[in-house]
């Protein structure tokens, strides 16, 4: 049993691809505009311009689609339980029962709906993590957030914070099967009996998880100390940001994207109403 | 430099809460490229030392100068770790950036250099390191040895004239220990001054004084031959192969008596 099988939200897969090579500014931005996208869909057929923007920044960055997909994966309790909720729950055209429980055409369509804007929302989010360096990410929201330095917000405090934290991503997750591993060697059981049990049996690995990061963090803030990081204090950058002409055609080819999309939700019902008139979207 | 690197006069340093002092009355002083060996059990006070010969802790009484600079001035700070670098016994906890080449480049960008003398100083320390093949790759993704030795390579992008090493080699293998180790002499060659806190009598071969701690003491303070010949049961540590060897090989008549044959050139004719 590993708590990393398969994990990769939030983990930048270094590269030299174009989506790579982009100022994380336009990374940023960008996946805020891109995200209109699957939260303008209101029907099935609205998320194909979502699933092709996708595909185009899976193709474009070198990182496979299934990889993309899989990011997802941590996200799927949440999604099911929203999906159950607005299958059961929303009123309108009932089109079978179960037991007590109505299903309504609505419903089905509200349930694929929401399911499928969550998981594209994380699976955005993953593309911009996966193709940004934790640095440069942190790098271009401090940019980003400099604005908000006026009312004291402290901004390279953050922007480091973020940094240390997509960092230890990886670092935690290992520390976690290993004490899990620790733990499984003296007799504990996280595999059998009921969720509550289950869930019982993770603290062991909790408490010396919690008193680790005390201590991760404690040294770390004494080697940051050491390689003279003084917070607050103005930092020079080994690749500082340029914002180049590339990043300024990346974002027109965004807005240009979402623009084509917004209208695609708006007339691709009337083409498929046109071609097939009982169809269920 | 014509003074010493590090001057520490009747230091002692009291941890908050605690009943006594990690260290007290430590009177130590290292001229500019020597190799000094730390020795001494857990809690001797060595990692203590350490930390105050980097301006991490200032004496609670006595002082401790870093190329006459006094650790107790604040606005002096920058410029002692700036020239002192500390490297730690377990790597993760000293590596702030995802990427390797970005985490040796922390300690420069925070001198506020510029990009272009980031850039050179990175080449350099990666180079030194030997890592420049995994400049782009993630740290997470590197060895124990990897690891290690990018934490020293984040350490000498600082440029410094000293390296203090707490306990740094304690998680290598011995090839990951035996690359880390002929870096530190390639660095040393250079002028760099190293201080080395171990547990491993292998390593201290290389060191041309040894100092060992007792209960935040300086116990004894000398060089090594006569620490291996003298003081070395006293103090219970076990000779290093490398000596045993040497040992031998006078006892057989094969070194003259009285030589010092220095332990690196002996292994290295013996290879041959």
């Amino acid at each position: 049993m590993k708590f990393s099988n398969g994990f990769s939200m939030g983990q930048f897969v270094p590269g030299e691809s174009r989506v790579h090579s982009l100022d994380p500014r336009c990374k940023i931005m960008g996946m805020f505009i891109l995200l209109a996208v699957p939260f303008a869909a209101k029907k099935p057929l609205d998320f194909v311009p979502a699933a092709f923007c996708l595909y185009a920044i899976s193709a474009a960055s070198g990182i496979r689609f299934a990889k993309l997909l899989r990011a997802g994966r941590p996200v799927l309790f949440l999604i099911a339980f929203t999906a159950i909720l607005n299958l059961f729950w929303t009123p309108g055209r009932e089109i079978t029962r179960l037991g007590p429980l109505r299903v309504t055409a609505e419903g089905v369509t509200l349930a694929f709906c929401v399911s499928l804007r969550i998981y594209c929302l994380v699976m955005m989010a993953a593309a911009l993590m996966m193709t940004t360096s934790p640095m440069d990410f942190a790098s271009g929201a401090e940019r980003l957030m400099s604005p908000l330095a006026v009312i004291k917000f402290p901004v390279s405090e953050m922007a480091m914070m973020m940094t240390i934290a997509l960092r230890f991503i990886p670092t935690l997750f290992e520390e976690s099967e290993r004490i899990m591993k620790a733990q499984m060697s003296r007799g504990a059981d996280f595999e059998s009996g009921g969720l509550i049990k289950r869930a019982r049996a993770y603290i062991p690995i909790l408490a010396p998880l919690f008193i680790q990061v005390f201590v991760r963090a404690d040294n770390l803030a004494t080697a940051m100390e050491s390689r003279c990081y003084v917070p607050g204090a103005p930092r020079t950058k080994l690749n500082p940001l340029v914002w180049r002409s590339r990043d300024t055609a990346a974002m027109a080819c965004v807005i240009a994207f979402v623009v084509f999309s917004l209208v695609w939700n708006r007339y691709i019902y009337r083409l498929a109403d046109l071609l097939c008139p009982e169809s269920l979207f | 430099m014509d003074g010493p690197i590090f001057s520490v006069r009747g230091a002692e340093y009291a941890y908050k809460g605690a009943s006594c002092p990690a260290i007290e009355d430590v009177n130590l002083s290292v001229a500019s490229g020597e190799w000094v060996a730390l020795l001494g059990t857990n809690g001797s006070g060595k990692s203590t030392l350490a930390k105050m010969m980097n301006a991490l802790l200032v004496p609670t009484r006595g002082v401790c100068f870093v190329m006459g600079m006094d650790t107790s001035d604040a606005e002096l700070a920058a410029f002692i770790r700036r020239n002192v670098a500390l490297v730690f016994q377990n790597p993760d906890d000293q590596i702030v950036a995802s990427i390797v080449e970005e985490d040796v480049a922390f300690g420069p960008e925070n001198l506020g250099l510029p990009s272009d003398a980031i850039r050179a100083v990175v080449e350099r320390a990666l180079r030194l390191t030997g890592l420049s093949e995994t400049r782009r790759r993630g740290s997470h993704s590197l060895s124990g040895g990897q690891k290690q030795r990018l934490a020293l390579a984040g350490a000498l992008a600082m440029e410094p004239k000293a390296l203090i090493l707490d306990e740094s080699t304690s998680m290598l293998d011995p090839e990951g220990r035996a690359s880390f180790l002929d870096c530190l002499r390639e660095l040393n060659a250079r002028g760099i001054t190293v201080i080395q806190i171990t547990h491993r009598m292998e390593e201290v071969v290389h060191a041309s004084r040894i100092v060992v701690m007792e209960k935040g003491k300086i116990a004894w303070d000398g060089s090594p031959y006569i620490f291996w010949e003298e003081k070395r049961a006293a103090f219970g540590f076990d000779i290093p192969p490398e000596l045993e060897l040497l040992r031998s090989l006078r006892a057989g008549g094969f070194v003259p008596a009285g030589t010092r044959p220095a332990v690196n050139d002996l292994l290295e004719a013996l290879c041959l």
